[in-house]
């Protein structure tokens, strides 16, 4: 077996574990630490897949700075104590049952996604920052530019609904 | 480990990978009633997105969809902040982020 196949496999594991233990973990903060191995394996991915640019960008945007948002919050609402009651079981029955006949209805269709996919003759570099670089500032131009005013929009929503009433 | 990547693992295999990484955000989304988890939950299944979409523009040469996963990643980090704005204005305002308390909206 290549090597390439046991890093895969190896950062597959990473992935689905820490993921499944975000569901499970009763305590938010370290659901939120798993959360962030989940992406560092993702990470990993990227650079399997030659994705240097976006490994990047996912650790600086993922684990830099969502994570610690969620962090920073779960801390100022002080919810590292677990505090959900006791629910009953039928509903997490039901969540298990209908989140795993999901997962099968689509494995079942895009088992065949391969069929109709050109082989395997491509460059390697486009995931470099060179290329990735050109294509962004020449074909979407427009949606970068757009994309400055959703930040700025969301910048100023975030402000102006967790700011306290004056009256 | 430039076309290593594309000889050895078939695409299914990050089919796969991904498929099961969304159904266990949906599984989150599902199973937890804290408005926190529900929402790294969220995330998880958008990476699972992007994931795919990653692979198969390595594996189709295009670098549009690593433009696409960019822009995906900028829409996330902006709903984050707004979204967790709008749970610290509900736990000010209920001093519980329990889905179950927010019932008002159901019919």
């Amino acid at each position: 077996m290549p090597i390439t196949q046991y890093i895969f496999f190896f950062l597959t594991f990473v992935a689905i574990f820490s993921a499944i233990l975000v569901v499970i973990d009763k305590n938010p903060v370290h659901s939120v630490l798993y959360l962030i191995v989940t992406f560092f394996a993702l990470a990993g991915h990227y650079l399997l897949l030659n994705a240097q640019f976006l490994a990047a960008v996912h650790i600086i945007v993922y684990a830099g700075a969502i994570m610690v948002l969620f962090l920073y919050v779960i801390m100022m609402l002080n919810l590292n104590k677990e505090i959900e009651p006791h629910k009953k079981n039928i509903p997490k029955f039901a969540a298990v049952i209908a989140a795993g006949v999901f997962m099968l209805c689509l494995i079942a269709l895009l088992t065949n996604a391969q069929k109709g996919m050109l082989p395997a003759a491509q460059n390697e570099n486009i995931g470099l920052v060179e290329n990735l670089g050109k294509v962004l500032f020449r074909e979407y131009m427009l949606p970068f530019e757009v994309s400055s005013i959703l930040f700025l929009a969301a910048m100023v929503g975030a402000v102006f609904l967790s700011k306290k009433e004056i009256n | 480990m430039n076309n290593d990547v594309i000889l050895n693992i078939p695409i299914q295999w990050y089919i796969y990978l991904t498929v099961i990484l969304f159904s266990i955000g949906v599984l989150g989304v599902l199973f937890r009633r804290n408005a926190i988890i529900i929402f790294m939950c969220v995330e998880l299944m958008l990476n699972a997105v992007n994931l795919l979409m990653v692979a198969f523009s390595r594996y189709l040469g295009d670098s549009g969809g690593q433009v696409f996963v960019f822009f995906i990643m900028v829409v996330a980090a902006a709903e984050v902040s707004v979204g967790l704005a709008i749970l610290m204005m509900i736990y000010r305002n209920t001093k519980s982020i329990d889905i179950d308390d927010l019932n008002k909206l159901k019919w």
